[in-house]
């Protein structure tokens, strides 16, 4: 049994609010093999991004465990993260927001390399900066150009590029493609395909986008209040969706198919609760069409269903 | 639904500021029919916003210009009618609701008040009690407990102000409803719920509505017909079916739906269109598309298309020519 490049174990982040905690991630479990993309879904609230700067430590856990190749780094002192901080990237959701105005591209780019000093060589640096654009698709021209000067596909190519900069092999992609047109959307996926495929990058695509997450991730989570409340490969979760929840939400996208219409008369009710001071049971008994008296009375633990297939609600 | 109720003929809009002109709708015709749903579908940048802004006369001031063209609703030109006018058809006959639920409503006054206000400029033969009347009802009409009336936008989810926003724009039964991207700023199970919500609405209130978005799921969902945009102009305008099912189609709407992860087909790439959307201040000559276009011929880069018809289906293509 191969080692998984990450996993977590009951990691936990909560937030103090003056009405309470906040429950932003509440012990997730995950594993992420060598190569593979999981995909973590949720609407927003849901602590899917919470989760990804947890695992990177860009907000510090209230408790679990993060393994990066066995190792808990979160018992990492600061000397050590800097270290393995190089093979832990992230890009971000908005690439109006994420690029620092006052830099340009080039700057921007060689950033991570002077911060972790892999490269001190003046030459060697502008080779890299060049050769890292050319992998992410912008023209050398653009080298001195500020974000503003570019359009959101190629800023978000930019944030692609800065990841790449330290020869990373996890990426937390948190909505890389949400605030882009479709059409420069699906340039980006295609990308970012490409890199996984050449480099073996190991990616966890954070997204609210279904279709997005089928069609580029291996295994699927999908969270609910922050809680992982389905765990299984990619296939299997839209073939046979098992938790109310995941039913819910393949039911609510909108399919561009007139044939097989989505059953918008189906959707769920209400609203996602509040995550500030949780009741125990399971967090979408409230919504859940299939709710009974079990589900509101202890905490629902994620049970491997099928051979992969995890999940958590007491039909199962 | 074949009875006309507004019309838009050769419409040029264009944004002047003082470093360049951009051109951001050209020649527009569109025709919109009582109680139909058109969806106006189109990337970021394709003129969508301006032609809906154009038809409540809200486009900047002194920046935006409509410089020809008209724009009839229930035969008046409203290009040519004045402010005092317009504000007299705004929210009364026509109304928006925009796209971002959160920036749309008056922070400093309750929801109640601010459903209350269309009422007090459209209706003044309506009582203080008439008025409060309506708006519970409305609020119930869109889901709301009438409760609610007395609490502030903060107070309400993203979902909930949306609904705040469309019963506002509903208040007085506009026959044109224009709608924003009003489900785009919200997760999927919300907009399912409005959705579905706008759908009852509609076929209640027989409202025609543009719906104005980028996602082709959604427009499967509730739209009767379809135009796509592209650089300021239609490319292709047909019932939903023509454009979801015919076997033609301009090379831009197989490039849309090349770029859609297809849920039901396991695709290893998506076929994106490459290239940008064109600089609007400085558009190409001949077909718009044709930098971006697969299918380019030496005639796209020169002549600009006509439109081609087959029944209600009109593709603006050199591909079709007789």
């Amino acid at each position: 049994m191969n080692v998984p490049l990450i996993e977590t174990k009951e990691l936990k982040k909560y937030f103090s609010t003056p009405k309470g905690e906040l429950h932003a991630v509440d012990g997730v479990n995950l594993k992420i093999e060598k190569g593979n993309t999981l995909g973590v879904v949720g609407e927003s609230g849901c602590g899917k991004s919470t989760l990804g700067r947890a695992i990177l430590r860009l907000l510090e856990p209230t408790g679990g465990e993060v393994l990066y190749n066995g190792q808990n780094i979160l018992k990492y002192d600061s000397k050590q993260m800097l270290e393995i901080r190089k093979d832990l990237q992230i890009i971000f959701q908005d690439p109006y927001a994420s690029l620092n105005p006052r830099m340009t591209i080039s700057e921007i780019i060689a950033e991570p390399i002077k911060v972790c000093k892999t490269i001190t060589n003046k030459q060697e640096m502008n080779d890299k900066i060049y050769d890292l654009m050319e992998t992410v698709g912008l023209a050398e021209r653009l080298v001195n150009t500020y974000p503003h000067e570019l359009d959101g596909g190629r800023r978000q190519r930019i944030g692609i590029a800065r990841a790449l900069a330290l020869d990373p092999k996890f990426i937390v992609c948190d909505e890389p493609v949400s605030a882009l047109d479709v059409s420069i959307q699906a340039q980006i996926l295609n990308l970012m395909m490409d890199l996984q495929e050449e480099r073996g990058l190991t990616y966890m695509f954070i997204t609210h986008d279904l279709s997005v997450v089928k069609h580029i991730s291996k295994d699927i989570a999908v969270m609910y209040l922050g809680q992982c409340v389905e765990r299984s490969s990619s296939a299997d979760l839209f073939r046979t969706p098992l938790h109310p929840y995941t039913q819910a939400l393949l039911n609510a996208i909108p399919v561009p198919n007139l044939r097989n219409k989505t059953k918008i008369d189906e959707t769920i009710k209400g609203e996602i609760t509040s995550p500030i001071n949780p009741k125990p049971g399971c967090r979408f008994a409230a919504r859940c069409p299939k709710a009974n008296q079990a589900c509101t009375q202890t905490d629902i633990e994620l049970r491997e269903i099928e051979s992969g297939h995890f999940v958590a609600c007491t039909l199962y | 639904m074949t009875e006309k109720l507004a019309e838009i003929k050769d419409l040029h809009v264009l944004y002047k500021t003082d470093e360049n002109t951009v051109y951001a709708v050209n020649d527009l015709n569109l025709t919109i029919y009582k109680g139909e749903t058109l969806g106006l579908v189109g990337e970021t940048g394709a003129g969508k916003t301006t032609t809906a802004l154009s038809i409540m006369q809200l486009l900047p001031e002194r920046v935006g210009v409509i410089e020809q063209g008209q724009i009839i609703l229930d035969g008046i030109d409203i290009t040519k009618t004045t402010e005092a006018d317009m504000r007299l058809i705004r929210g009364e006959r026509v109304s928006m609701i925009f796209q971002d639920p959160m920036t749309s409503l008056n922070p400093i006054l309750t929801i109640g008040d601010q459903i209350a206000e269309v009422l007090e400029l459209h209706r003044k033969d309506m009582n203080k009690d008439q008025i409060a009347k309506r708006v519970d009802e409305i609020l119930k009409l869109v889901g709301l407990s009438a409760e609610r009336k007395h609490e502030y936008p903060h107070q309400f989810s993203g979902g909930m102000k949306q609904r705040v926003v469309i019963a506002m724009a509903l208040a007085c039964e506009p026959k044109l409803l224009l709608a924003d991207e009003p489900t785009t700023a919200l997760d999927v199970t919300i907009q399912a719920q409005i959705l579905k919500m706008m759908k009852e609405l509609k076929t209640r209130l027989n409202t025609a509505m543009i719906f104005i978005t980028h996602d082709l799921g959604v427009v499967a969902q509730i739209c009767d017909r379809v135009a796509i945009m592209y650089a300021g102009e239609i490319i292709e305008i047909g019932t939903t079916e023509d454009i979801f099912e015919a076997k033609n189609h301009h090379p831009y709407t197989e490039g849309l739906f090349g770029s859609i992860p297809d849920m039901t087909k396991i695709t290893r790439r998506l076929n994106p269109i490459e290239g940008l959307m064109p600089d609007p201040s400085d558009p190409p000559k001949g077909c718009k598309f044709h930098p971006r276009c697969p299918k380019c011929m030496e005639q796209c880069k020169t002549q600009n298309p006509q439109n081609h018809s087959a029944d209600a289906h009109t593709i603006k293509c050199h591909l079709f020519a007789k």
